[in-house]
């Protein structure tokens, strides 16, 4: 089993990217899990959502402490809160930040990337430019990171859950898949 | 005939809509799938979304019912009463304060005979204010004469609401399907649709005997004497003696058709040659089911119980079940303050004249949302397996001190 954490600010959309991995992964032929960290949602504040992903059916039914990988939508929470918290030895986590992976000082044991998602979602016109919705931007760039499952899955589920700008997301999704790339290269 | 539509169903199987989906919408499908008429509701968190599904479809046409809005629960649940006695499919859903707020109608439902299906988000009870999961809500209103379904999965969920039309207008008793709070009413899933074709067949339209009929007017419960009102109390009685068979008979036909069984009011899972068993219900479930395998590999004989119905009580089953054990766990994810877990009483009471019988521990845990994890069932195991017999007659299980 395969479990993530994503960790956000409420209007960033955690919740939806988390169900939109869920939908993706499933379009692959695997079962997934998606659900919010059980609080009182409020704009701007500290916001967790999870997924599972498994090859069977999956019955554990309790929230998520010890992930393989952690998304990080806004790199003030590296400060603030506990992010890192439970991350599985040799786990991955992938900041939404155009800053060097340095500076957030992250122990060796993890495997750790920054990605400027704020600048994808502006381009495409996703939210506003103070407060760009990252969340599927960033997911392009984890698809691609993790190699969790395919970007053509990913890109079908967002074009049957997003309602509006659906055509911008999928193309900010394949933009971020791509520049990942080019990054690690 | 049964053969022929059995085999047509399972040639459909794969057919079968797959969708991922959250508890709350699953509960909006099941009342869409069933063709539910009349929908009256009052949203409260965590069950705003089956609602909200709801309205959608009916303002889609997806589903052809009359949505009616209303003011509060107990006009909720009055809505679906009346639209029920005029012999209409009705549904509804609610949660915790909401639920308590209905508790006069619940009574009316049930003892007026009407066969509505509500949807209950199992919340804690308020205050202090919480929004979180437990059973407390539903378990309180056992005695008002409703079938209680505690639901595993969001799989569940659909095919109970479903279920529950069947078994509801056919005993003529209200059926409540219960879920936790987020561990199921927030948490996205694939579910299956079943064929809408299939599922016509097998739950034509409620046409009740006797209904509200401007041509034909009658009265609805009216004032009984004492020389009527106890007979008429027995038939509520007898009418769950019929749906303690009749949950059974229909978990069978539904897995005839749609290849889906919940084992009816109870299923034992890993029981044979169990010495302990570990019984509770709702998402706890899910999460013993990979504690008790995790156990059996280490060799020690461990099984689960899942409590799915609590009224009709399993009581043939939950003799036949537990009496040979030596030792049972019960997780409650409620209380009833001055006694104890609530499933914990029923269980005791049903093993009470038999000679052969377990030691029961009582464990209250998971109230208003605390998480039951693997290591807390696992930890709750263990207490088991290291004593003779509980310390106290409710072991309060990760309470801080």
């Amino acid at each position: 089993m395969i479990e993530i954490r994503m960790h956000g600010r409420g209007g960033q959309g955690a919740a939806i990217a988390c169900k939109i991995l869920a939908l993706a992964v499933f379009k692959e032929g695997k079962y997934a899990q998606s659900f919010p960290a059980f609080g009182v949602e409020r704009r701007g504040a500290p916001v967790v959502a999870y997924t599972r992903i498994d090859t069977k059916p999956i019955q554990l039914r309790c929230e998520i402490y010890e992930p393989d990988h952690i998304i990080v939508l806004d790199p003030t929470l590296m400060l603030s809160t506990n992010v890192i918290g439970g991350l599985k030895k040799g786990g991955t986590i992938l900041i939404n930040s155009n800053l060097a992976e340095s500076f957030f000082k992250i122990p060796e044991e993890f495997r750790s990337k920054c990605f400027d998602a704020n600048t994808i979602a502006v381009k495409y016109h996703l939210g506003t430019k103070t407060i760009p919705i990252v969340n599927t931007a960033i997911l392009g760039a984890f698809v691609k990171y993790t190699g969790v499952l395919s970007i053509d899955k990913l890109s079908e589920a967002i074009e049957e859950t997003v309602p509006s700008r659906t055509k911008e997301n999928v193309e900010a999704v394949r933009e971020s898949y791509d520049l990942l790339t080019q990054q690690t290269k | 005939m049964n053969k022929q539509r059995t085999q047509l169903a399972k040639k459909d199987l794969g057919a079968d809509k797959m969708v991922v989906i959250e508890g709350t919408h699953s509960a909006s499908y099941g009342a869409m799938l069933a063709r539910a008429e009349v929908i009256a509701a009052y949203p409260i968190t965590p069950q705003t979304g089956v609602v909200e599904k709801l309205s959608e479809m009916c303002a889609s046409g997806e589903l052809r019912a009359k949505f009616i809005k209303v003011e509060s629960e107990h006009s909720a649940m009055a809505c679906c009463i009346g639209a029920s006695a005029a012999g209409a499919r009705s549904f509804t859903a609610t949660s915790a304060q909401g639920l308590a707020l209905m508790h006069e109608l619940l009574h009316w439902a049930a003892n007026g005979r009407h066969p509505v299906v509500m949807a209950n988000i199992n919340r804690a009870m308020a205050p202090p204010w919480t929004i979180w999961a437990d059973q407390t809500d539903s378990l309180s209103q056992r005695d008002t004469g409703w079938i209680q379904f505690y639901c595993e999965s969001n799989q569940e969920i659909l095919d109970t609401v479903i279920q529950s039309f069947k078994i509801g207008e056919k005993v003529l008793l209200p059926c409540m399907i219960n879920m936790d709070a987020f561990f199921l009413s927030h948490t996205s899933e694939p579910v299956a649709l079943p064929q809408q074709e299939a599922l016509d067949e097998w739950l034509p339209p409620f046409n009740p005997a006797l209904k509200l009929d401007i041509n034909e007017p009658h009265t609805f419960g009216g004032l009984t004497r004492p020389d009527a009102y106890m007979e008429l109390r027995y038939k509520i009685q007898e009418a769950m003696d019929r749906a303690y068979d009749l949950i059974k008979k229909v978990d069978k036909e539904y897995f005839e058709l749609f290849g889906r069984s919940y084992g009816g009011l109870v299923e034992a899972y890993n029981c044979e040659d169990a010495e302990i068993a570990l019984v509770t219900s709702g998402t706890a479930v899910g999460t013993a089911r990979i504690v008790v395998d995790d156990f059996r590999k280490r060799g020690i004989p461990v099984g689960l119980i899942k409590v799915r119905v609590i009224r009709p009580f399993p009581y043939k089953e939950i003799r036949d079940l537990l009496s040979p054990m030596t030792k049972v766990a019960i997780v409650d994810r409620n209380i009833s303050f001055g006694c104890g877990g609530i499933f914990s009483q029923e269980i005791r009471a049903s093993l009470f004249n038999y000679t052969s019988k377990p030691i029961i521990f009582n464990f209250v845990a998971g109230l208003g949302g605390r998480d039951i994890t693997p290591t807390v069932l696992g930890d709750i195991i263990n207490y088991v397996l290291t004593r003779n017999t509980p310390e106290s007659d409710i072991i309060w299980f990760g309470l801080k001190k």
